[in-house]
């Protein structure tokens, strides 16, 4: 059984993000490690191989040249293999592109089963394991809490508040994603980070893939940003205040539109 | 003027209604509605501005909510490319609205919380990293694909008159990046008067916010957008049939979660030094079990045994990832967010309007958890016991739930 894991490599959260002109993240430089979701991922990919000889794990990233850091860390908690799109003309690139690009790299490794963490701790969009299993043509089985893989049928259980859980199932090839509930990812052992130095890291560049540059970056994105805008503080509350009763309403209004009630 | 296609979630009234009052701003609304109206729902949502139901009865929309509404409305942006489409955020949401771009080729915005119509199209305004980046932005590829997070905007019914929609512009609720950190918002209720609430529902303002927004105010609407505004919509029942392909995930087991474990749970309330004694902390055990949560608390609830260390969320104790973490009189402290800042959504009820915590939360409560929490569950229950809650997606009504 194939698997490729999608692993991304984001800013640290206690440092935040800043934007430059371009109004990309600043990448370079920063303090950054594997995306927790992703971490959770790459766990889960090894909790497969416990139960199964035959597993092949590949990490997969697309991002700048520090973005190996993501690949060095999947290696060490595990992945065999792993492969780096790298290319300057990909900088910039939206949601889009990203699932093309992703895609592309995937259905030339081939797979029977993508797993994807839920969402990135940078910008967050929760869409890209969705739109990369529409570029493949395959379900996609997004959320997961728990993730049972057996042999025709990938299962996910999923808690969606309100005490409302739900288990459901497709035949792979399938997507995945994880949430960080799957559990922290095992501390690896000694000799695994030993042998992680000697796995190979495969650099693909949009040559590689047969894309064009102008399809991707800045150019070939399908949206713009016009500005960015600071806003003091750090995830600044909405604060609702008044007397006891008016304030219970705000709340419960609020919970009720996130679907918690 | 071309249609803004808006997507009905099931059962998220409110929702569809927000963003049918993004959608006024840069188009004809239109809403695509798995299942069939009654005359209840297409009265309300004609109320906020829809003009045409375009409505679909068929069992894959129950059985297969997701694909069957990505070929919902990849069906309808083929025969009549829309202006934009609207998706309210949320899980299944992101994943309709991902698919769908990628079907028609088309720029995606996600975590939008303001529309406004642009000369070249709509121009959303995204929450980033939780509210601490508001960005500015547009599709211009393809038809644009915006994921609404619709608790922050103001739900407004469609003006009666072609120039009302200036004079109450649904901002949403966030504050100018000028003003403090944090500030006092309105409330996410519509201002509209539903005739069924409880009378106390009044109790909360219904008034636009009144520090005013660096989001510029909806360019002056267009004659022949308002035009057909608040009439009942037509209903165009549309007849498609569906790929195999979207019977491909099922629901095999649906059931009440039994959380046991604080790591893994869904909801967690926490109480912390604020909460004063072991009696307090039974408010915490008892908005838990209302929400079908864990309870659990700080460090300092636990030094005082007011519950037991296991139930300790911090750097040392357990780090947690709920969907929802609901602090109750937790000051929030370095040590107990390292504990729980990778929380979904975090809700803070604390006396002092400067805590920590606030800075973290999505929504903050000022006030004293022993008079809030109590209304809280009052409140909840009279939403549960109140007959138009678990309103399925066919019964839409102007109503908060
Ligand atoms: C602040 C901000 C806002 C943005 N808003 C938008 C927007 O509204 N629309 C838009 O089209 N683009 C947007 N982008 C660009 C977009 O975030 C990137 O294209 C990004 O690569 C994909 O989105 P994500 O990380 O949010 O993905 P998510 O969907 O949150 O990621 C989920 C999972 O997908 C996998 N994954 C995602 N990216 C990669 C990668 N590069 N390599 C390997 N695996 C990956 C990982 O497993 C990850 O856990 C935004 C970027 C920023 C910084
Ligand atoms: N040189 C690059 N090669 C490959 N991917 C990149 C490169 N620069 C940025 N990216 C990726 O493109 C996406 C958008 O990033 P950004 O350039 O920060 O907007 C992210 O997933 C980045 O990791």
């Amino acid at each position: 059984m194939r698997i490729v894991v999608l692993v991304k490599q984001v800013p640290s959260t206690d440092v935040g993000l800043s934007f430059a002109p371009d109004h990309t993240v600043v990448r370079d430089g920063c303090p950054a490690g594997l995306n927790a979701a992703d971490s959770c991922a790459v766990d889960q990919c090894l909790q497969i191989a416990v139960r199964r000889r035959d597993i092949q794990i590949t990490a997969v990233t697309m991002g700048p040249p520090a973005a190996v850091g993501a690949l060095r860390t999947a290696l060490v908690l595990g992945a065999d293999t792993a492969v780096h799109v790298r290319d300057e003309a990909l900088h910039g690139s939206d949601a889009l592109v990203t699932s093309r690009v992703l895609a592309a790299a995937v259905a030339r490794l081939g797979f029977d089963l993508v797993l994807c963490g839920s969402s990135s701790a940078d910008s967050g969009m929760s869409a890209v394991p969705a739109m990369v299993a529409e570029r493949l043509g395959v379900p996609a089985l997004c959320f997961a809490d728990h993730l049972v893989v057996r042999e025709r049928k990938v299962e996910i259980h999923r808690d969606d508040g309100c005490g409302d859980r739900r288990v459901f199932a497709a035949a792979p090839p399938v997507v995945v994603s994880v949430t960080e509930r799957c559990g922290e990812p095992h501390y690896p052992r000694y000799e695994s980070r030993l042998d992680a130095r000697d796995k190979l890291i495969s650099v693909w560049t949009l040559d590689t893939l047969g894309i064009e540059p102008a399809e991707v970056g800045l150019s070939g994105s399908a949206s713009v940003v016009h500005s960015t805008t600071p806003r003091p503080g750090t995830r600044p509350a909405a604060l609702a205040m008044g007397d006891p009763t008016s304030v219970a309403i705000r709340l419960a209004d609020f919970l009720a539109e996130r679907q918690f009630l | 003027m071309a249609e803004v296609l808006v997507l009905a979630g099931p059962g998220k009234t409110r929702a569809t209604c927000a963003l049918l009052t993004l959608a006024r701003r840069i188009g004809t609304p239109a809403v695509a509605l798995g299942g069939p109206p009654d005359a209840k729902t297409a009265a309300a949502l004609g109320r906020f501005g829809a003009t045409t139901i375009y409505s679909v009865t068929a069992p894959e929309m129950d059985r297969h909510p997701v694909a069957a509404r990505v070929e919902l409305l990849v069906h309808l942006a083929h025969r009549d490319p829309p202006a934009a489409i609207l998706v309210a955020s949320g899980r299944d949401g992101l994943e309709i609205a991902g698919r769908v771009a990628v079907r028609l080729d088309s720029g995606f915005l996600s975590d939008v919380i303001d529309v406004t119509a642009g000369p070249d199209g709509p121009v959303a305004t995204q929450s980033v990293q939780g509210g601490a980046y508001l960005v500015e932005s547009r599709v211009v590829r393809g038809i644009p694909i915006l994921a609404v997070r619709t608790e922050q905007v103001t739900v407004v019914p469609a003006p009666s008159t072609p120039t009302a929609d200036r004079a109450a512009p649904a901002t949403p609720t966030v504050d100018p990046p000028t003003t403090p950190a944090v500030n006092r918002v309105t409330p996410a209720t519509p201002p509209v008067d539903p005739p069924a609430t409880p009378a106390v529902n009044r109790v909360t303002p219904a008034t636009p916010p009144v520090d005013m927004p660096t989001t510029p105010p909806a360019p002056p609407a267009t004659p022949a957008v308002n035009r057909a505004l608040a009439a009942t919509p037509v209903v165009d029942r549309v007849r498609m049939t569906f790929p195999e392909s979207v019977r491909a995930v099922r629901l095999i087991a649906r059931g009440p979660t039994r959380p046991r474990d604080l790591s893994t749970a869904a909801v967690i309330v926490a109480g912390g030094r604020g909460v004063g004694s072991p009696e307090g902390f039974g408010l915490v055990r008892r908005l838990a079990a209302a929400l079908d949560g864990v309870a659990a608390g700080s460090h300092a609830a636990a030094e005082q045994g007011w519950c037991p260390r296991e139930m300790r969320v911090d750097q040392v104790g357990t780090i947690v990832h709920p969907s929802l973490y609901l602090a109750l009189g937790i000051s929030g402290s370095l040590r107990h967010r390292t504990g729980m800042h990778g929380a979904g959504t975090i809700v803070a009820v604390d006396s002092d309007p400067d805590a920590p915590i606030f800075r973290l939360s999505d929504l903050g409560a000022v006030g004293d958890v022993h008079q809030v929490v109590p209304e809280l569950l009052a409140e909840i229950e009279r939403r549960r016991a109140h007959p138009v809650i678990g309103v399925d997606e066919n019964e839409v009504t102007d109503e908060e739930e």
